[in-house]
């Protein structure tokens, strides 16, 4: 314990501004610790400066990211959240299994916080792990709300570690959130300058030859989609932080050669997936999203928003660069593993941006054997005005890496690596299959489930007590991270034999998936896309267990 | 290969327990809520929530706001659009003309309102008004808005006018990207009319067909200025009564201007 913290000490948050109004650049932050079970957080505006423009920001006990929360296993924790915001606030703790009314999600588990008012949470934390926390309020999760949430193992942590980090990566926009939402409603590719160009398509017929090349964007054409389309929100508007820190702040965690080090790694963004390594250092994943798996060693691993990955590293006596690009490579958060203070290390180059392929997008080549599949049943509201596609071949499996990921020469991560230690919860196999296709329009920038969104859908309904599995399809050309509320979403591999316990499961364009969920949490869950523009335009159910 | 014989101790660990049947879940299911959200609208949820999926965005665009060095000088020229509404509905304003240095001699200002009708196409009705050089005429219009394969911006509306007198209109935009700054906008305008109306210089059938090439920069999104050509040709009688008026059948003009929005 004692060398675990001793990282923390006399780490100020390194964004505020000091009493001279001046941001103080170049500290190395990372967020007070607070240590339960009991917590006081207090929701306030916090002038920052996370790109040299002077801003305010919604924090936690004026800090970016908001205080890493402590628990003990089995404890019973009271946190006591002040509302002094001049609008409502909420927040969520993801991942964590409590009951309905105290999971944070105004409208269905309580009434939110008012402005000048204090909602008490109280529950017993049952499991342990990394976790994470954030406003579930329209889009304060964006300009700052969230922090860690660390649960500590009875009887000591399964993989021991000498020293451990918590690695939040967020993005930060300089812009009112609501500013860039209605500017993706006005022109939904407006953060995409990573098109291609006349020259691409001259690099490509030299490449291809002229048939094929036509071919190629006469497809994408026909179907009006755009094969660089990765994500809505690029490096152009954010700048990504880990741990509250810019790359030029480089963010520095501090190790003594020979040690373990635990990374407790959170993707608290609220648009970006981050494709992170430590170059020099092999990754031991121990856990994701707070479970413990059987350790499987990487070079890399995509982390998708809202998800949460525990890696463990063996440094030597030098430093090392952990590097987090964003999925569309416009960028990348940066911080550094030192053994001595002021030590760096290179800092890699982004990869290339990946284009998308038509198995991305659901969509078979020419000459594939069609036989095998099994045709895919759409929605009726799937063929309304809101939905621009429709899979019709679902091609990439769990152990695809992802887009920008496949053959890159590193070891990458993928779904099928995943064995959470203990199984499922609950042994029974599904009595009934739930499927939902995320769908939307991306030049309208309208995002829902099976064709509907939120406002125009009813409650998904789950019987409690009962084991359900839900099958997702994704008819859209992005990678989106779907989270349940309150319940486990256990993936299961193509076979039906388990594979991860998660809270978000990231769903790849032209993939299916199936998780098997426990209704056993009674009450009123949110189910949505942790994307949170896609979220806030449509892409969110409410499930009612009863 | 994938599993990595790093943390022997802690495997063994984890073997042993699974071996012994242990429980490794953690997993203890939530107790019920002890206290309930009211039964509310929509409304009010959308309200408690902050999340709002019928939100009503606005749009204004001037997809052209230009200098055009016509056959008998300077020519001013604009072509602004604004939209606001949902997802669904959307009502719509539109003005477009040129004027030389002492008088408009062409206006055409339209709003109506337009619905999506399927993934790419929006149905839509206005009232447009031509004012300029002439009698100014009132019309009614519908037609389809959307996007055509290959991205092409598209529009086709006939109009319904006083005296039995009707007008096709359609114009096709597309981009095509250079850089992803510099851009080059494609743009085919075609006018028809049911009826020849003389004192608008216009003849029955084909009339007009404008196509323009604008080179912009988009210096930001919302603000790209811009060099071109447009060519415009008249065709039938309305060629004929151009002709007779001392006007040309055609015309080619370089052209400079901003594209802007917000």
């Amino acid at each position: 314990m004692v060398t675990r913290r001793r990282f923390v000490e006399g780490m100020g948050a390194g964004l505020l501004l000091s009493a001279s109004g001046r941001p103080l650049f170049g500290a190395t932050s990372a967020a007070a610790e607070l240590i339960g079970p009991s917590f006081d957080l207090i929701v306030d505006t916090l002038p920052v400066s996370l790109t040299g423009a002077a801003r305010t920001a919604v924090a936690v006990n004026g800090q970016i990211p908001a205080p890493t929360l402590r628990m003990r296993q089995g404890d019973e924790v009271t946190i006591r959240v002040t509302n002094k915001l001049r609008e409502q606030t909420s927040i969520h703790w993801h991942g964590l299994i409590i009951p309905a009314d105290m999971d944070g999600v105004p409208g269905l588990s309580f009434g939110g916080i008012a402005p000048g008012t204090t909602f008490t949470y109280r529950y017993r934390v049952n499991q342990s792990g990394t976790y994470w926390y954030h406003s579930h309020s329209r889009f304060q999760e964006q300009v700052g709300l969230y922090g860690a949430l660390v649960v500590e193992r009875r009887g000591g942590e399964r993989y021991q570690a000498d020293r451990e980090h918590v690695l939040l990566l967020s993005d930060w926009t300089d812009h009112d959130p609501e500013h860039i939402y209605a500017t993706l409603k006005r022109q939904s590719d407006y953060y995409n300058f990573g098109k291609r160009t006349a020259a691409n398509f001259v690099d490509d017929v030299r490449a291809r030859g002229f048939p094929d090349t036509l071919a190629e964007r006469r497809m994408w054409s026909a179907m009006r989609m755009d094969a660089t389309d990765l994500a809505d929100v690029s490096g152009y508007e954010y700048t990504y932080l880990m741990n509250g820190t810019n790359p030029a702040g480089n963010w520095t965690g501090m190790f003594k050669p020979g040690e373990r080090v635990r990374l407790r790694i959170i993707n608290g963004s609220s648009m970006s997936f981050f494709d992170v390594r430590v170059p020099g250092l092999k990754l031991t994943v121990v856990a994701t999203d707070g479970q413990d798996i059987e350790p499987v060693t990487v070079d890399e691993f995509r982390i998708g928003t809202a998800e949460v990955y525990d890696v463990i590293v063996e440094p030597g006596d030098a430093a090392y660069t952990i590097f987090a690009q964003s999925m569309d490579r416009t960028g990348y958060a940066r911080g550094t593993l030192a053994p001595r203070a002021g030590m760096t290390a290179e800092v890699p180059a982004l990869d290339e941006r990946a284009i998308l392929g038509m198995n991305d997008m659901g969509m078979s080549h020419a000459g594939m054997d069609h036989g095998k599949m099994e045709p895919i049943r759409h929605a009726p509201a799937e063929s309304g005005p809101i939905v621009d596609m429709r899979a019709s071949m679902l091609m990439v499996g769990l152990d695809d890496p992802g887009i920008g990921l496949r053959d890159n020469g590193r070891r990458v991560l993928t779904y099928s690596d995943l064995a959470t230690l203990g199984g499922p919860i609950d042994a029974r196999d599904a009595a009934r299959e739930i499927e939902l296709h995320l769908t939307g329009h991306m030049e309208r920038y309208i995002w829902s489930f099976n064709g509907q969104k939120f406002s125009d859908a009813t409650p998904l309904k789950f019987t409690h007590g009962e084991r359900l599995r839900i099958s997702l399809v994704n008819d859209t050309m992005m990678t989106h991270p779907i989270h349940l509320h309150g319940m486990w979403s256990e993936l299961v591999d193509a076979r039906g034999a388990f594979l991860a316990r998660k809270h978000t499961v990231i769903v790849q364009p032209g993939q299916r998936l199936s998780y098997l969920v426990t209704a056993d949490a009674l009450g009123r869950w949110a189910y949505h896309c942790h994307l949170l523009y896609h979220m806030e335009a449509g892409m969110f159910r409410e499930v009612l267990v009863s | 290969m994938k599993r990595q014989p790093s943390f022997i101790a802690a495997l063994a660990c984890a073997s042993l327990a699974r071996a012994q049947g242990q429980s490794q879940t953690e997993h203890v299911p939530p107790d019920p809520p002890q206290t309930h959200v009211h039964d509310m609208s929509y409304r009010e949820m959308v309200e408690m929530m902050g999340m709002d999926d019928r939100r009503r965005f606005g749009k204004v665009m001037f997809d052209r706001l230009e200098w055009q060095d016509a056959d008998d000088g300077s020519r001013y020229a604009w072509d602004a659009r604004a939209w606001y509404g949902g997802d669904y509905h959307k009502v719509w304003l539109e003005a477009e003309g040129d004027r030389t240095e002492n008088a408009t001699q062409e206006s055409r200002l339209e709003a109506g309102w337009e619905r999506i009708i399927s993934a790419w196409w929006s149905v839509r009705a206005g009232l447009r008004r031509d004012a300029g050089e002439g009698p100014a005429r009132d019309w009614a219009g519908v037609g389809f808005t959307g996007l055509a394969p290959g991205f092409i911006d598209t529009r086709a509306i006939l109009y319904l006018g006083d005296d039995g007198r009707s007008a096709l209109r359609m114009t096709f935009e597309g981009d095509l990207l250079f850089t992803q700054r510099l851009v080059l906008q494609p743009k085919l305008e075609l006018d028809g009319f049911g009826k020849d109306d003389p004192e608008k210089q216009i003849g029955s059938g084909l009339s007009s067909l404008e196509f323009g090439l604008r080179l912009r920069y988009e210096w930001r999104r919302e603000f790209a200025p811009y060099l071109g050509l447009s060519w415009t040709g008249h065709f039938g009688e309305t060629a004929d009564l151009r002709e007779a008026a001392g006007d040309d059948s055609d015309e080619l003009t370089w052209l400079a201007g901003v594209r802007a929005w917000f």
